[in-house]
This record gives structure tokens, sequence and C-alpha cells, in this order.
């Protein structure tokens, strides 16, 4: 019984999930289509004969009504056919694919770091806020919170060049990754920290305590257990943020990844290149949102106990 | 968590208002015009206000930077002719006498104009921009939430499976694309008006669900419970009820405007923003991000630390959690 509830619940976030990606890919071709230029507007600057341009626009497709370019765009999309870029010459599919998987790198592994040193330095400090370690990494916390992605790169890129201790040749991953989990980082070890502090002094660690459980196991096992489930609470507009702030990171640190491809796209009102990047940036946030979502009922038995 | 708050917010509330008292005064504070070009004087450093020269302590004097390499931008100066600086003269707080100009106290840009005046300048359009897209944030948000959550069922339903979606998606993604489809050539002041609408379209979410969900649980005391009663319709109803998110709209100013900044640097870097003549904290950083300005230049990431402060200051100001809450 509680069992299928539960299924039909994954269910229904799945279906919510793909749901999410139509809505943001067709709105991207539509609003595409519907702004003032096209592929074509470049163009027809550049060299005034109306044949070439009239050829141009039928070999792009743009010379057909809305509704055919739509629905072809459509059933193009359940064979995986996204189509062809007029800007870059190449099938979209092939292109967004590789910039998506350079994106979902950078942003993954910054999610990865940021995890691993804001949750446990979080957990610390909100154990033991009086000791000055704790201090010392709260004054740290807020400086970094308050560096965004875009000047973070711009100061690692300085103190590497300067002392030469990151690589700052294109394609060198530790410099963006870095530059764009700090912000994040800092951000969960606060929310870590407020949260750990206030299930240290919850009645069920005060019951486990009483039962002699010795005190870093109640630190880091009985509070840190329900001091997660705010936490992983905000991972969905983490995702969000670091996609935010990947454009910035991807664009100084010349990582070729999706905020740039999509740049590129909008300015040259490539409008299969943009709705193709529209839907890949969609798909990683479906996807991560869904994930968030399967970890919070992993995590949380009284949201799975209501389904 | 409250304890360490008092310091804290009285820094943090002298850093807010000294930089806004520095872009309210940038036209008495800054030196020179924030548009013009110094011949000579591409990539010059900064110049130090010194008080001790050769014989013991001075009134505030520079030295001249004399141009030694034109090719390395290497610069001297020329400790042999102290310049007095002036106060109060010619309507700025401080300048030098005229043939002895520029005064170029954070160094100079890629074009050789005065950062520290363009950096004064560039954070009055970056400010302004960043409040008129709060402003306009705040409105729709407490509009949408307050109607969402004082009408309750369907409606409020709807309107939170709107603001969320748009809370899935990057902001900065969203402005990029909205700003690209537009025409790429627009004056000063439409690119103000386009940044700041489509600031307040991306960051009205964030506002909405707060004030939904505060405005519910108000609408089931018994004032409202009374008001309906009494026979007060949808808009009486919210009327009543919206007051209660007012604590939570001013915290939410102080959380979108850092948010906002960024953003602003992050679209105008990009070349999608104001103009690259018209300063604004965006269009300075676009000297500063390559490799080799930053090896030879370090005083162009002054716009990277302003921003840093502006946001360091209003998160101390914040008696709530500041740092924790991810916006735009």
């Amino acid at each position: 019984m509680a069992r299928s509830a539960l299924a039909g619940l994954i269910v229904r976030r799945c279906a919510a999930a793909v749901a999410f990606v139509m809505i943001v890919a067709c709105t991207a071709f539509l609003l595409v289509r519907l702004a003032p230029g096209d592929a074509v507007t470049d163009l027809q600057i550049r060299v005034a004969d109306p044949e070439v341009i009239a050829a141009t626009r039928a070999r792009l497709g743009l010379d057909q009504p809305l509704a055919t370019q739509f629905g072809r765009w459509l059933v193009g999309l359940a064979h995986f056919d996204l189509g062809q870029s007029s800007t870059f010459g190449r099938p979209v599919t092939s292109l967004v694919a590789a910039r998506l998987l350079n994106t979902a790198q950078l942003a993954g592994l910054a999610l990865v770091l940021a995890t691993c040193v804001g949750l446990p330095l979080g957990v610390m400090s909100g154990a033991r806020p009086d000791s000055w370690l704790a201090k010392s990494v709260t004054a740290v916390s807020l400086v970094i919170a308050a560096c965004p992605p875009i000047i973070a790169t711009l100061i690692l890129l300085w103190v590497a060049v300067m002392t030469g201790w990151l690589s700052v040749k294109p394609g060198s991953v530790a410099l963006p990754v870095i530059a764009l989990a700090a912000p994040v980082a800092a951000m969960l070890e606060r929310l870590q920290s407020q949260s750990s502090a206030e299930a240290a002094h919850s009645t069920s660690v005060l019951a486990a305590a009483a039962r002699g459980i010795p005190s870093s196991r109640l630190t880091w096992i009985h509070a840190t257990r329900q001091s997660l489930r705010p936490v992983v609470g905000v991972y969905g507009v983490v995702v969000a943020t670091l996609f935010s702030g990947s454009i910035a990171v991807e664009t100084i640190t010349d990582w070729p990844g999706l905020g740039r491809l999509t740049l590129e796209a909008v300015q040259g009102r490539d409008l299969f290149l943009v709705s193709g990047c529209a839907l890949a940036g969609a798909v990683l946030i479906a996807a991560s949102n869904l994930a968030a979502d399967l970890l919070r009922l992993a995590i949380d038995p009284r949201l799975r106990s209501a389904a | 968590m409250i304890r360490r708050r008092r310091w804290a917010m009285t820094a943090g509330g002298i850093l807010t208002v000294a930089i806004a008292v520095a872009a309210a005064g940038a036209p008495f504070l800054a030196p020179n015009a924030p548009h013009v070009q110094f011949e000579d004087r591409l990539f010059a450093p900064p110049m130090p206000l010194h008080v001790r020269g050769h014989s013991g302590l001075a009134a505030p004097f520079v030295y001249r930077q004399v141009l030694e390499d034109r090719v390395g931008r290497r610069f001297r100066a020329d400790v042999n002719t102290p310049v007095p600086v002036r106060w109060f003269s010619g309507g700025h707080l401080v300048s030098v006498p005229s043939g002895q100009e520029p005064l170029l106290i954070l160094g100079a840009d890629s074009l050789g104009r005065d950062l520290f005046s363009r950096l004064l300048f560039g954070a009055r359009r970056s400010l302004a921009v960043a409040l008129a897209g709060v402003a306009g944030a705040l409105v729709i948000g407490a509009l949408v939430g307050g109607f969402a959550g004082s009408q309750g069922g369907r409606t409020e339903s709807t309107l939170m499976w709107f603001s969320d979606f748009l809370l899935a998606l990057p902001g900065a993604y969203l402005v990029l694309v909205l700003r690209g489809l537009l025409p790429p050539v627009l004056s000063d002041w439409e690119i103000f008006l386009l940044l700041a609408s489509l600031f307040a379209l991306t960051a009205w979410p964030h506002a909405a669900r707060g004030v939904r969900s505060i405005v519910s649980v108000e609408r089931a005391r018994d004032y409202a419970e009374a008001a309906r009663a009494l026979g007060a319709g949808p808009f009486r109803q919210f009327l009543h009820l919206l007051p209660a998110a007012r604590g939570f709209l001013a915290i939410e100013v102080v959380l979108l405007v850092p948010a906002l900044l960024v953003a602003e640097a992050t679209v105008s870097y990009l070349g999608l923003g104001f103009p690259a003549a018209s300063a604004s904290w965006g269009t300075l950083l676009q000297d500063a991000a390559n490799v080799t300005a930053l090896t030879e230049a370090p005083w162009l990431l002054a716009p990277a630390a302003s921003l840093f402060l502006v946001t360091l200051g209003l998160h101390l100001v914040n008696p709530e959690r500041p740092e924790t809450s991810p916006r735009v």
C-alpha cells in the first residue's frame, strides 16, 4: 500500500521533470522565432542579393509558417534530432551534447567539492560554536559567501598567475571548479552549521545523550541525520545557482561549456541551437532536481509516510 | 547566531552607507570625468597620496608620473617634483593644479581613463539598475505572492507552480537569452530599463514564495476571518494580509541587491549589458578579465573588490541568515 503510493510519487516527479524540459524547450523555440530578426538578418546586411537570401531561408526552413517549423522540430525531437545549427553548420545534437557534458562536469565537480568541504565544516562549527576553529570557519565562510563566481574566478586567476599554484591554461579544471564551488561551499557550511546547532538541542539527541552515547557519535550521526534535511532542501536552488555562475566562469576561463554556446546561439539567432541549448540545460536541471527530491525521500522518513 | 550579529551589523551598516555615499557623491568625489582619456596614461599605476616628503611631514601630495617605456607601459614616479593636491577646488573633493593632471588615485584603464572616477560613476549605474530591479521584483512578488496566499485554493497552487517553475531556471541564463533576443544596440536609458525589467522578471519568484507563505499563515488568523465574515472581497483581504510580509520584504531587498549587482556585472561583462563606454561595474570588469591585464595592472580588479564589499556589507547588515539563501 505505502509502497505503491511511494512509487506513484516517484512517477509523478518524473512526469513533472519531463514536462519541465518540454515547456522550457518549446518556450525557447517560440521566443527565438517570434523575436525580431532571424539567422539570415546578418546575411541581409552583408549580401543584398534577394535570391541568395531566399535560398538560404529555404535551406534553413525559415520560409515555412511557424506551425510547420514547430511541428517539424517536435517530430525531430522524438528522434533525438534537434536540427542543424545555422552558425556552426553542424547537427545541434552532437554540438550540444559535447558542451552539456563539459558544463555538467564543471557543475558536478563543483557541487561535490562544495558538499565535501561545506557540510563537514558546518557540522563541526555547529556542534561547538564557541571554539576558535568554529569561529574562524564562520568568518572565512562569511567572506567567501560574498564572492560570487565571477569575482572568485578573477581573484583566483590573479592569485594563480602571481603564485603559480593553479594552472591557468585553458582546459585545466581546478581553477573553474574551485571558483564555482567556493561560494556554494560557504553557503552550505553556514546552513549546515545553523541546522546542526538546532539539532544538537533537539529532544531526540538529548535522549541519545542520556543513553550514554559518546558525543562525537551524537554530533556526526544522531544530530546530522536530522540536520541534513534543510540542506538537502536547497539543493535544487543550488543547482540553478551553479548554472548561473557557470556562464561567467566559462567565459573567463575559456571553458567550452553550454553557457558560451547559448550566448553564441542567441547572438546568431540560431533557432535550433538556442532550442537545443535550452533543452539540454533543462534536462540537466530537471535531472538534478529529481535527484535532490529522491535524496530527500531517502533521508526523511516523514516524507515517505506522507506519500 | 544572534550574538555575533551586533558588531557585524554595525560594520556592515558602515560599509553599505559608505558605498552608497560614494555612489551618490560621484561627481564631487571623483577627481576626473569618467570618460576622459588621458594621453600616455594607458594602464598607468595608482598614484598614492603621500604625507611624508624629503623634509618630514607635509600636506598631502602626489608624485608626477613619467612614462618611461611606451611599449612596456612602464611608469616612474618623479620624486623630485611633489605635486600638492588641492581640496574642494573646482567642484571636486580632491584634485591637482591644472597642468599637473591627471590625478589617478586607482590608476588608469586600458584607454587611459581614471579608474577611480569610473568606479564611482559605475557604482551609480550598477546600484541604480540593481535597486530598480529589486523594486520591480518586490512589487510583482508581493502582488503575486499576496494574491496567491490570500486566495488559496487553485489560484494559489497555479501561481505558485508558475513561480516555482521560474525559480528552477538559472536566472543568468534567462536574462542572457531574453537580452540576446532584443536589438543589440540600444541607448543607455533603454538598456537601463531593459536590464531592470529583466532582473525584476527573473527575481520576483523569490519574493513571491516568501510572501505567499507568510500571507497564507496569516489567512487563518481571527482578524482575517473577521474581515471575511464582514464580506471583504479578494482585494480587501489582500490589503489586510499583505502588511504581515513587510519585514520579509525588507530582508529580501538586502538579499536581492547583491544578486542583481552580480547579474549586472555578468551581463555587462559579456557585452550584453551597458555599452563599453558607459561606466558600470560590469563594463569595468571587461578590462580585468585577462591574464595579461591582471599581472600587469592588478588595480583593474577594483570593481571586483567593490562588488565584494557591497555584498559583504549587505550580508552583515541582515539580521537573519543572509549567506544561506541562494539567489538568482
